[in-house]
């Protein structure tokens, strides 16, 4: 028996509303037992969480893990060290990697390398045959072996009529569409948002209407079809709109929204100094866009129109940045920074910490409908919930450093910002995987025996 | 001060020893020249002096100085180019310095060597300025933070020609002295257009109202709608922006007619060379809507027929082939000033 015993936490589960001060054991990789005064079993590990949050590990709908294919800019093991020092312990990972993950043998491959790494590895296949939008893959084979969703992202699906068949086609499957906005006819080689700063510096735009084309298009469709529709990083005032209409109307369509969209504006490209540069690490698809989109992001993670911060972990080498703008690959590495921007917002009072935990949580959870069978509970610290857990700091504040993480990918527009909070310790499916030492709580863990 | 510096070079074939260098410009502080945005009116109007005196080492009847003897000056042009190319070229070589040609074909850049290894080759073989021309926005900004040698932005993508934007000053302030209150008209592909973003920085800055011309489909979004954007504190300059030529052109003091490229007079910008020729080609009878005395530019090459009349082009109101020896002047300046200047 092996277990883990979490002392003196504010504990946050908003799936199941609790937020109150109690100890909260872990036994054989679930959740035992939340309560005062717990005793702890002997050889337990101890925890002392005084002054620190408990909540349950954030799951991540949108990571790119790169492998196969790309291992030169992360590996299923690297972004999964990673995914457990931002706190996170189920990621969902694109297969927009090389090849393409578009058949069963290939999502078993990746849940196999999967093994053991520092947090649950959940496949994402693509929709179409090696993600060129041509024609459909083996859903039904797909989803059976284990993607929980299907996505050519890093582009839409442009073509009307395969989007229009792949969402009825998923209609019976249930998995969702998880679609990549962005109608490549309007954003026509865009590098960056359409705008102020792109005219400024003589960059191609993306205006906002790229996403929104495909959003309504694949609402209408969706609707049609009676399937279920996940809209990515959703990134414009226009397209939440959109969104929170159609959720309005009842249909069954989630959304997400990066912690980057929530955070920067396309000022980013332009550098953060006086002179104007031309910070490639700014660079992402969809663009960094204005203050009322990002205002109008931030709302609808308030409203859970937005039902989960997704990262969009792109990692890059820095070779792929260190070039030309236009030449530059588009992409942030944010596991590391998420609950750091996530939780700044909530210090500058724009959103509640519970809603942060939710939409970190339970609310990614349920807009995939991640918790059946041995994972029923994920996402919640209800009793028999798998034992995974984030212990949070709110309050400290430290510099965006990538050079200290663990990921391969450094390319962040955030590095040398100040943010507020950080995650001091994370346990996977009942294994203690990350503990940031420099927080005087985990100076105490040990094991009672010694 | 700066003619005094000029000295003339009395046998320039000779292998006598090199003069001393000349004494630095303390008064001239950038290192490089990667747009004309960051020029304050006093640094555009200190390349505009310059360039007067580079005037007179023109008018010499050898027309050569020593002032960058010893500097190492490389073009790298990864795009065509006839008009900076060579003037860059010839204004390094009738200030004394060494200038090496390096463009995208038949060097290694065909053999795929990214822009940063070519820097890095430049540099190491000591460089001490590198002239670029780059097809993408922003590259000159990656050669300064890559390599210590001045970097001179000779045109980059979509975003700046900022020796394009000082010789249309040159030119402007020839004419007209102080340009406070004058009215410049710029019609075209505003969108696609580095010399037209160049000089609005330039002409807003030495006080010029500055109207902009072209259809919806090539104007930046920011500047064609959304107030929000326009007021963005990182915005191009507040400039006037109209669709109708004929009413804009009344009174102007200078019309610049930019090329149209011949790929975008198909497909979804613009209907034809025909229709844009029909609204927007500077045309003798438009010119004439213009005040008496206005000045017509071009950057070139030129589409005769298409966005101007060669009427009009070849016309007394033509400033074109002035353009093209300023640009010498200019050019000799700015390099004269970035190497020279500072302290």
């Amino acid at each position: 028996m092996s277990s883990i015993l979490i002392r003196g936490g504010r504990v946050i589960d908003p799936a199941c509303g609790v937020d109150e001060r109690v100890d909260l054991l872990v036994v054989d990789g679930r959740i035992a037992e939340l309560g005062i005064g717990l005793a702890s079993p002997a050889g337990s590990e101890l925890l002392n969480a005084e002054g620190l949050v408990v909540a349950p590990g954030f799951v991540d709908l949108h990571t790119h893990l790169r492998e196969p294919g790309q291992e030169q800019k992360e590996t299923i093991a690297s972004g999964a060290r990673a995914a457990a020092r931002g706190g996170f312990t189920t990621v969902c990972a694109m297969p927009n990697t090389d090849p393409a993950i578009d058949s069963a043998p290939m999502i078993e491959a990746v849940l196999q390398r999967a093994h053991g790494a520092d947090c649950r590895v959940l496949p994402i296949a693509a929709v179409s045959v090696g993600r060129r939008g041509r024609e459909l893959a083996e859903l039904a084979a797909l989803r059976e072996a284990g993607a929980v969703a299907v996505s050519d992202d890093g582009d839409a699906v442009a073509d009307a009529a395969l989007a229009r068949r792949a969402l009825e086609y998923l209609s019976d499957l249930d998995i969702p569409l998880a679609e990549h906005c962005e109608d490549p006819a309007i954003s026509q080689g865009g590098v960056m948002h359409d705008g102020a700063v792109s005219a400024r510096l003589g960059l191609r735009g993306q205006p906002a209407t790229a996403e929104l084309s495909i959003v309504q298009r694949d609402i209408a469709l969706a609707e049609a079809a009676g399937a279920r529709l996940h809209c990515c990083h959703i990134s414009t005032a226009s397209a939440w709109q959109a969104i929170s209409d159609a959720k309005s109307r009842g249909l069954c369509v989630t959304a997400e929204v990066t912690p980057h969209h929530l955070y920067l504006t396309h000022d980013a490209v332009a550098g953060s100094s006086d002179l104007l540069a031309y910070d490639t690490n700014a660079k992402v698809n969809p663009p960094l866009r204005t203050e009322a989109d990002v205002a109008a992001c931030v709302a609808a993670l308030a409203s859970g129109v937005a039902d989960a911060v997704a990262t969009d972990h792109a990692p890059h080498a820095a070779v792929d940045k260190h070039c030309e703008f236009d030449a530059a690959a588009f992409g942030i590495a944010g596991l590391e920074s998420a609950w750091p921007v996530v939780n700044s917002l909530v210090d500058a009072g724009r959103l509640t910490l519970s809603d942060a935990i939710e939409r970190m949580t339970i609310g990614p959870t349920r807009a995939w409908q991640l918790d059946r069978g041995e994972l029923n509970g994920l996402g919640t610290l209800s009793v028999g919930a798998p034992a995974d857990i984030a212990v949070l700091a709110t309050d400290s504040t430290s510099i965006v450093d990538p050079g200290t993480w663990a990921s391969m990918g450094k390319n962040t527009p955030l590095a040398g910002r100040e943010l507020v909070g950080a995650v001091v310790a994370t346990i996977s499916q009942g294994r203690l995987v990350h503990q940031d030492t420099s927080f005087e709580q985990v100076g105490s863990i040990h094991d009672s025996r010694s | 001060m700066v003619a005094e510096q000029l000295q003339v070079e009395s046998t320039p074939l000779s292998n006598s020893p090199p003069p001393a260098l000349v004494e630095p410009i303390a008064d001239w502080q950038p290192r490089h020249l990667l747009d004309v945005d960051s020029l304050s009116k006093q640094e555009v109007l200190q390349v505009l002096s310059t360039a007067s005196a580079m005037t007179e080492v023109l008018d010499r009847p050898i027309a050569r100085t020593p002032a960058l003897r010893g500097v190492t000056m490389f073009n790298l042009f990864y795009e065509a180019s006839t008009r900076t190319r060579s003037s860059f070229e010839l204004a390094g070589k009738i200030l004394g310095a060494d200038v090496i040609n390096v463009s995208g074909s038949g060097s290694s850049v065909e053999k795929g060597e990214s822009l940063v290894d070519t820097l890095r080759t430049l540099s190491a073989v000591g460089a001490d300025a590198v002239v670029m021309r780059h097809p993408a926005s922003g590259a000159p900004w990656l050669a300064a933070q890559t390599i210590d040698a001045h970097i001179v932005n000779a045109g980059d993508g979509q975003h700046a020609h900022p020796t394009q934007a000082l010789l249309d000053a040159f030119i402007l302030t020839r004419e007209f002295g102080d340009l406070s209150g004058r009215r410049v008209v710029i019609v075209g592909d505003i969108l696609h257009s580095r010399v037209a973003r160049s000089n609005l920085w330039t002409l807003t800055t030495l006080g010029a109202a500055v109207t902009v011309v072209a259809p919806r489909s090539l104007l930046p979004s920011a500047m064609a709608d959304a107030a929000a954007e326009r007021e963005h504190p990182l915005a191009l300059p507040s400039v006037a922006v109209m669709s109708d030529l004929d009413e804009a052109i009344v009174d102007a003091d200078a019309v610049m007619a930019l090329r149209i490229q011949r790929e975008r007079m198909q497909g979804s910008l613009l209907p034809s060379a025909a229709e844009y020729a029909q609204r927007y080609q500077l045309t003798p009878e438009r010119v004439e809507r213009a005040a008496p005395h206005a000045i017509v530019m071009h950057p070139q090459p030129m589409n005769e027929g298409v966005e101007i009349d060669a009427a009009v082009a070849q016309g007394a109101q033509s400033r074109i082939a002035a353009q093209v020896t300023a640009g010498l002047a200019v050019r000799m300046a700015v390099l004269f000033l970035l190497i020279r200047g500072g302290s």
